[in-house]
């Protein structure tokens, strides 16, 4: 589902983010990717949504070779990414309906579908009594949970986190994660960065590992430090 | 209990503070385009409205036909017969040469030396009012080409030259309005360029999470471009408004002049076609202005 094939990213300036990084990720597979802060994760799931190129190397996404997407397939490609950020991205002028709401808004889905599909994404996350809320009026995991919701609402093959648990405690992590593996279950290819070691041995899925912008672990929870 | 009500005060001044702002900064750009927009308008008015006064006075143009000395009473009334029959003349009068003497003598003060002449000097005349459907110098004067072709007439004369030169001025200030009207209608694209642009600025967080959920440039552009063009269309519609109230401030002095020179004249507003069509030129300038705008910032505005 995610494939690279030695794919390096030179930031202008001259920093090589990523070095000659290969890995693969089969439909439905599940996979964490860690490393020290400033290794590259964020770079490489920059460069699985396009948001940066790669500069150099092959990668395939979706069964689509990202040199061959262009600027203007860009937002369609997207649409079958889900996107979790540490920050969470939420409109602040919007309520918990209307952000879970905007990725099917975008592509132009039709209003009776729109609000079946949300209350489906909102009750997933266990926050459908909250779909009036706007984010400021959720706690910090409640707002994770409605992220997750609009990376989830319009059922994308692929699903990417950066850091989706970096600002909540333990408990919340672990309902968080419990989120992704519940997708992972039903067919969705997961692909989470994070530094939370504990949460890569409790789930004990694949871990692909970066330092200084170098794959040094592609394998088993076991095999990291 | 309480920071859950401090939250829902937060949101609620958030949400009215938003309403506040967005309205008064559209409608201090409304009126912006409005004065703009009113200018050349109201210019145009005044030309147009100039052009018919000219036209009304027009009225007042009478065309002199000297007629040859030998030409009699009846032959004169038969040419002024044909004259009103043939062409777009309002009323044709004559004047015999005794009456012409007559008033001469009256106005002159020569009576008597006058009355020692043998015979009458004085060529018979028509005075030929055209209609009122000749509304340029130029229909004037073919009717004065046309009135000289005929063999009675000795000598056709129209004193246009007062209406020339105005026409002529008008011809310049329209001309002036033009150029006037194409730098104000950069001046609306820039405006609206210029409020969009903060706009868009102001919501580039909402603009780069849109991009990541697979919204395309055009569904990005398009509440912008409406908003220029809303903003152009009644920054239009507050020019017409305008305009319309100066109007209606003069149209007192403008009918007293009027009727000085017992002219029925009334100033005219833009009509309904103007109308449509200064909304139109706002609104695509509003469209035009935002597209710019939008364009140029979408760009930069990747997400990272
Ligand atoms: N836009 C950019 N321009 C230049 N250098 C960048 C840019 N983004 C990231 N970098 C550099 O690339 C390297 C990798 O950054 P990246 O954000 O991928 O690390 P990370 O593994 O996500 O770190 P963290 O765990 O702190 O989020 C860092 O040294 C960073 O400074
Ligand atoms: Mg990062």
């Amino acid at each position: 589902m995610i494939q690279f094939n030695n794919v390096s990213k030179r930031y202008p300036g001259g920093l090589d983010a990523l070095k000659n990084v290969s890995f693969e990720l089969a439909p439905a597979e599940m996979a964490f990717l860690t490393g020290h802060s400033g290794a590259g994760k964020s770079t490489l799931l920059k460069l699985i949504t396009l948001i940066e190129r790669p500069t150099r190397g092959q990668a395939i996404v979706n069964n689509q070779n990202l040199s061959r997407v262009t600027r203007r397939r860009i937002p369609y490609f997207r649409r079958d990414i889900g996107i979790v950020f540490q920050d969470y991205k939420l409109l602040h002028d919007r309520t918990a309906y209307d952000n879970v709401a905007l990725p099917l808004v975008v592509a132009g889905v039709r209003d009776k579908d729109i609000g079946r599909r949300v209350r489906a994404a909102l009750d997933k996350v266990g926050l459908l009594k909250k779909e009036r809320a706007y984010p400021i009026m959720l706690s910090g995991g409640e707002q994770q949970r409605v992220g997750i919701a609009r990376a989830v609402v319009n059922k994308p093959p692929i699903l990417l986190a950066d850091e989706p648990t970096g600002n909540l405690d333990q408990a919340l992590s672990d309902e968080i994660m419990d989120l992704f593996h519940d997708f992972n279950q039903v067919g969705v290819t997961v692909l989470i960065a994070t530094h939370d070691h504990r949460q890569v041995q409790r789930l004990g899925k694949h871990v692909l590992e970066l330092k200084h912008g170098e794959m040094i672990n592609d394998g088993s929870p076991r095999s990291i430090s | 209990m309480i920071s859950y009500l401090l939250r829902h005060l937060q949101v609620f001044f958030y949400t009215l503070g938003q309403l506040a702002r967005a309205p008064i900064a559209s409608l201090m750009t409304i009126a912006v385009i409005a004065i703009t927009l009113a200018l050349p308008t109201g210019l145009y008015l005044l030309i147009e409205n100039v052009q018919r006064m000219s036209t009304a006075l027009d009225g007042g143009a009478k065309i002199s036909l000297f007629l040859k000395a030998d030409i009699d009473d009846t032959a004169a009334a038969q040419l002024s017969k044909r004259i009103r029959q043939a062409l777009e003349v309002a009323t044709v009068e004559y004047i015999s040469p005794k009456q012409a003497l007559a008033e001469f003598k009256r106005l002159s003060g020569f009576g008597e030396t006058l009355d020692t002449l043998t015979h009458n000097p004085l060529p018979p005349v028509l005075i030929v009012q055209p209609s009122a459907t000749l509304d340029t110098p130029q229909k004037l004067d073919d009717l004065v080409k046309r009135l000289r072709t005929n063999v009675e007439v000795d000598l056709a004369q129209l004193d246009l030259q007062w209406v020339k030169r105005l026409h002529g001025l008008l011809q310049i200030a329209r001309r002036g309005v033009w150029l006037l009207s194409v730098s104000l209608a950069l001046a609306v694209v820039l405006i609206i360029g210029n409020t969009i642009r903060l706009a868009v600025l102001s919501r580039r967080e909402e603009i780069e999470v849109i991009k990541l959920v697979g919204g395309t440039n055009a569904f990005i552009r398009r509440p912008f471009l409406y908003t220029g063009l809303l903003q152009g269309a009644a920054g239009a519609l507050a020019a017409w408004a305008l305009v319309s109230l100066c109007l209606s401030l003069l149209a007192g002095p403008i009918g007293a002049v009027a009727d000085l020179y017992a002219s029925n004249f009334r100033a005219e507003g833009l009509g309904s076609y103007g109308i449509a069509i200064l909304v139109g030129v706002g609104a695509v300038l509003g469209w035009l202005g935002s597209r710019i705008a939008v364009g140029r910032h979408l760009g930069s505005l990747e997400p990272r």
